[in-house]
C-alpha cells in the first residue's frame, strides 16, 4: 500500500485517474465535473443570510439557485479528498506564503494576501463570465470538444501565463 | 465520492501546491499540462466512448465571443495572480494552504457576488456578443465526432511526447 502515502504521482496517472472520473460523473451522474458554480451558489447562500429574500429576487440567482447541489458536494468532496491525501502522505502543512512567492516578495503575509484576494475576485469574476472554469472549461468542455470550452480554455491559459510571467520575471524578478 | 477522489488526484498530482503551478506558468514544470492533457485524452474517448453505446449524453455548454474569450481572459489574468484555479483552491486550503482561504476563496466568492450583482446588465450587452450558442468542434465542422477526437488524440499524445522528449 506504498503508493497510496506516496507524495507525488505521475502526471500521466494522475490525469488518466481524473478522465476516468470525468466519464464516471457522465455515466453514474449525467453531469460534467466543475467546480466555479459552487463559488457562485455559495456566495449567493452568504448574501442571503445578510440580505434575506430579496438575494433571490437577482437574475443571476434565479438561473443559478443559491442551493446545496451536485457541484457543491463535489467541490466538498474535493476538500475531503486532498485533506486525506496530504494526511496520509504527511504533507499537511499550514502556510500562508508559498515558497516561490517568498523567493521573490518575501515572507510579507499581507501583501501575498492582497495579491492572492484580489487574483480570486477575478476568478470569481471571470469565471461566471466565461461560465466556468480550469474543470469545467478546461478538462469537462474540451474533453466534450464544446467549441466555448476550446476558446475559453486557450484564454485562460495564454493570460495566466502572461500574467505570471509578468508578475514573476518582471515585478519580482525570480 | 467523485468529489473525494478528484480532491485526491488533484493533491497526489500536485497541482494543489502553488509552486507547481506557478512554475508551470513560468514554463518550468509541465506537470499541470501533463495532467489536464491526458485527462482530457482519457476523458474525451471515455465520454464519447458511452455517448455511442448510448449510455451518457454530451453537456456542452453554451458561448460566445464576448463571454469565452473577455471572460478567459479576466479569469486567466486572476488565475496568475493567485495561482489556484477554484478547484485547486479548495484542495489547496484542505492541505492547509491560508493563502488559499483568505485570498483565494474569499476572493473568489465576492467575485462571484459581484458578477450576480452586474448580470442583468452583462447579459443584456457583451455576455452574447458573438454568440455561437453550444456548438461543438464536430458540429462546427460537419464531421463525424470520432474523427475531431482521433486527430484531437493524435495532437496531445504528440504534445506530450514532445514534453518528454525535451525533458520537461
Amino acid at each position: 500500500m506504498e503508493w497510496l502515502t506516496m507524495a507525488r504521482w505521475s502526471p500521466y496517472a494522475v490525469g488518466a485517474g481524473i478522465g476516468l472520473l470525468s466519464c464516471l460523473a457522465f455515466l453514474l451522474s449525467d453531469k460534467p465535473l466543475g467546480c466555479s458554480t459552487a463559488f457562485a451558489r455559495t456566495s449567493g447562500m452568504l448574501e442571503r443570510i445578510f440580505r434575506g429574500k430579496r438575494t433571490l429576487e437577482k437574475a443571476y440567482y434565479q438561473k443559478f439557485t443559491p442551493s446545496v447541489d451536485w457541484e457543491w458536494m463535489l467541490v466538498a468532496g474535493l476538500i475531503a479528498g486532498a485533506y486525506l491525501s496530504s494526511a496520509i502522505s504527511g504533507d499537511f502543512q499550514v502556510l500562508w506564503v508559498p515558497d516561490v512567492w517568498r523567493a521573490g516578495a518575501g515572507d510579507g503575509k499581507l501583501l501575498r494576501w492582497i495579491v492572492a484576494l484580489a487574483g480570486g475576485i477575478l476568478i470569481g469574476f471571470g469565471s461566471r463570465w466565461a461560465g466556468g472554469c480550469t474543470s469545467g472549461h478546461g478538462i469537462s468542455g474540451t474533453l466534450q470538444l464544446a467549441l466555448s470550452s476550446w476558446i475559453a480554455a486557450v484564454c485562460f491559459f495564454f493570460f495566466f501565463i502572461a500574467t505570471a510571467m509578468l508578475l514573476f520575471r518582471f515585478i519580482l524578478q525570480v | 465520492m467523485i468529489g473525494i477522489g478528484f480532491g485526491f488526484f488533484l493533491h497526489k498530482g500536485g497541482v494543489t501546491d502553488y509552486n507547481v503551478i506557478i512554475n508551470q506558468l513560468l514554463l518550468k514544470d509541465f506537470t499541470v499540462v501533463k495532467i489536464m492533457l491526458t485527462a482530457v485524452l482519457v476523458g474525451m474517448i471515455g465520454v464519447h466512448l458511452l455517448r455511442s453505446l448510448g449510455l451518457a449524453e454530451l453537456h456542452p455548454k453554451p458561448g460566445s465571443i464576448g463571454a469565452s474569450l473577455v471572460g478567459g481572459l479576466i479569469f486567466g489574468v486572476g488565475f496568475g495572480l493567485l495561482g489556484y484555479c477554484p478547484g485547486t483552491v479548495a484542495g489547496a486550503f484542505a492541505t492547509g494552504a491560508l493563502d488559499a482561504l483568505f485570498g483565494g476563496i474569499l476572493g473568489m466568492l465576492i467575485g462571484a457576488g459581484l458578477f450576480a450583482q452586474f448580470y442583468p446588465k452583462l447579459e443584456s450587452g457583451i455576455l452574447h456578443k458573438g454568440d455561437f450558442g453550444s456548438k461543438t468542434l464536430p458540429t462546427l465542422i460537419g464531421v463525424n465526432a470520432w474523427i475531431v477526437i482521433l486527430v484531437v488524440s493524435l495532437l496531445i499524445a504528440g504534445l506530450l511526447w514532445g514534453l518528454e522528449k525535451a525533458g520537461l
